[in-house]
């Protein structure tokens, strides 16, 4: 009785102390992410459509895992080191498999940043093969962001960088699972990267598909829309974007993207031959179509920008 | 918990050679600024002062001498759209002769020259830059008898300087130099006309990682750009690597007679272009 009394003490105070170094880190509470199976074995976290705040603890990106029957394969790992912890948590509270495979869809912090959490021997990270120089180029910026805004600091040398590189397509075996990863040309980014699942035909897009989250243009604007046409060939019955809901609707899903993109391409290359320099262009073009979308002051005014540089130089 | 630390250290082991080279160069705290209060303390901006001033004074100008129009916050921190626009009288006898652009925390904080002459009719400038890290951007403004003015603005941005040109560099290398050259409105006879230049060019940082080679990029950028008139100078840009990719430039000059405009553009390097304009200005 003693004995256990003394343990119970002990577990209470050991409870107490992980508490207050959780607070002093300014960790959120390690609570398992939120997840819903979308397929048998296929599962989804649904991130906020928001910006990549300290706020929302950088729980933006949609985030998914793939259960075999060998190994788990898990798609994104969230916006910061702790979210990945709690991503992770998610993923052990529903399958004992071991995670052999961590896909990372594209360079961008809300996607990335979790990735520590899911380092260890026996797993590989997967990404396009220009990933790991996007991410190289970008990795300082991430840093110093997640420093000043999330009062979260990490190493340089913490960073996981992916060492099995996609270029074209490739296969990854679950056990009586395969996963077809597919590398795309300059689109959202230089280094985007989609999983699709063939057994219940589940396509993650990741961010080649915004769905409410108004799309951000970070690679190439018609490098992108002559993707999405690739994309809608794509026998999927369920799409993940990486922001915004899910979608049983395929490719009817790409529709309000594209029309958003396709307005952005036309009306920034009527104000280029108008004559407006890139403020006035900023200021005045795709106003109506932009106003659809959520984030739009955070995001619109700076796809104008990208579009405008894009398409100036065009004949 | 070991088992944590163990994995912690084989990430460490890992990684670190990936990510070596990029650390070679300490960074200052300037990007640990978050707000941007007090725009005097910048050490960054005390060593550019000295270097290019000296102890002369500095004052702090209005908008009714001169302007600097920049974001608060970048859209895109490699395309952050800035003007300096001198609203003092510009004559022979009285004219801003420079605009100097600093970006304090910028891997080369003095990003932009601009020298003028009376021809220029407006010591009035529009570029787009790079912005590194949340940084103050300085417009200082030189007469031609000696007097400094300055406007500070605070922009928050980051990762301008490494973000890789969107477009293919092969296609990118096969239009280095390609230059287009305009005039904008109506060209009236001794009155200011805009001028648009926009050149097409990398204009590489040196801190883009090649994807193939996993090299840097070596460092390439649009040094000096001459625009004369009529054999007149009315615009001389000493620039850097702070200029986004595709330097576009817009500025004015005075036409008192039909002539040639043309710019000259040379790179670090030593390629030279050149662009030419024939304007036949309008009576008043």
């Amino acid at each position: 009785m003693p004995l256990r009394m003394h343990r119970r003490v002990g577990a209470l105070l050991l409870g107490a102390f992980l508490h207050v170094v959780a607070a002093a880190q300014g960790v959120a509470e390690a609570a398992p992410l939120a997840v819903t199976e979308v397929a048998p074995g296929v599962y989804m976290h649904a991130g906020l459509v928001e910006d990549w705040l300290p706020s929302n603890a950088g729980d933006i990106a949609n985030l998914g895992f793939v259960i075999g029957s060998r190994c788990v394969a898990v798609i994104d790992t969230g916006g910061t080191p702790q979210l990945g912890q709690r991503w992770r948590a998610a993923i052990e509270r529903t399958t004992r498999l071991p995670i052999c495979f961590v896909i990372d869809t594209h360079a961008h912090p809300d996607h990335v940043l979790g990735n520590a959490a899911f380092a260890g021997p026996d797993t590989r990270f997967v990404a396009s093969a220009k990933f790991n120089a996007a991410l190289a180029a970008r990795e300082r910026y991430f840093l110093n962001s997640l420093a000043r805004d999330f009062g979260v600091s990490v190493a340089h040398g913490a960073v996981v960088y992916p060492t099995l590189a996609v270029e074209g397509t490739r296969e990854l075996d679950l056990g009586d699972r395969v996963l077809v990863l597919k590398a795309w040309p300059t689109a959202h980014t230089d280094n985007d990267l989609t999983v699709y699942d063939r057994r219940t035909r589940t396509l993650f897009a990741s961010d080649l598909l915004f769905t409410q989250h108004i799309p951000v243009v970070d690679g190439n604007l018609r490098g992108w829309l002559a993707v999405m046409q690739d994309l809608a060939a794509i026998d999927a019955t369920r799409v993940i974007p990486g922001h915004g809901p899910i979608s049983n609707d395929w490719p009817a899903a790409l529709k309000p993207q594209q029309e958003y993109l396709e307005t952005l391409r036309r009306e920034t290359r009527a104000a280029i031959k108008a004559g407006k320099t890139l403020p006035q262009a900023v200021d005045s073009v795709g106003m109506a179509a932009a106003s659809d979308w959520q984030l739009t002051d955070r995001f619109h005014r700076r796809n104008v920008t990208a579009a405008f540089a894009e398409l100036e130089w065009e004949d | 918990m070991n088992h944590d630390i163990d994995r912690r250290k084989l990430m460490v082991t890992g990684t670190a050679l990936v990510t070596a080279t990029l650390w070679g160069t300490p960074r200052s705290a300037v990007a640990e600024i978050k707000s941007g209060e007090n725009p005097e303390a910048s050490a960054i901006w005390q060593k550019v002062r000295a270097s290019l001033f000296e102890n002369r004074p500095i004052a702090n100008a209005g908008d009714d001498m001169l302007a600097l129009d920049a974001p608060s916050r970048a859209e895109d921190a490699a395309v952050v759209p800035i003007a300096m626009r001198a609203r003092l009288p510009h004559t022979a006898a009285s004219h801003v002769a420079k605009l100097y652009l600093v970006i304090d925390s910028n891997p080369s904080p003095i990003s932009a020259i601009f020298s003028f002459t009376p021809q220029s009719g407006r010591a009035d400038i529009e570029t787009r830059v790079r912005v590194d890290e949340y940084s103050f951007v300085r417009a200082i403004a030189e007469t031609n008898d000696g007097r400094l003015l300055m406007r500070t603005r605070f922009v928050k941005a980051s990762g301008g300087c490494s973000a890789p040109p969107g477009k293919d560099p092969q296609a990118a290398l096969a239009a280095l130099g390609k230059i287009r050259l305009r005039v904008d409105g109506d060209v009236v006879l001794h009155k200011p006309t805009l001028v648009q230049l926009m050149i097409s060019h990398p204009n590489d940082s040196g801190m883009v990682m090649d994807q193939l080679t996993r090299q840097f990029t070596p460092r390439r950028f649009v040094r000096t750009v001459n625009v004369f008139y009529a054999g007149q100078p009315v615009l001389t840009a000493d620039l850097d690597f702070s200029i986004s990719e595709n330097p576009n430039l817009r500025f004015y000059f005075v036409p008192d007679a039909p002539g040639r405009l043309t710019a000259e553009v040379v790179d670090s390097h030593q390629a030279a272009w050149k662009s030419s304009l024939d304007v036949t200005p309008t009576a008043a």
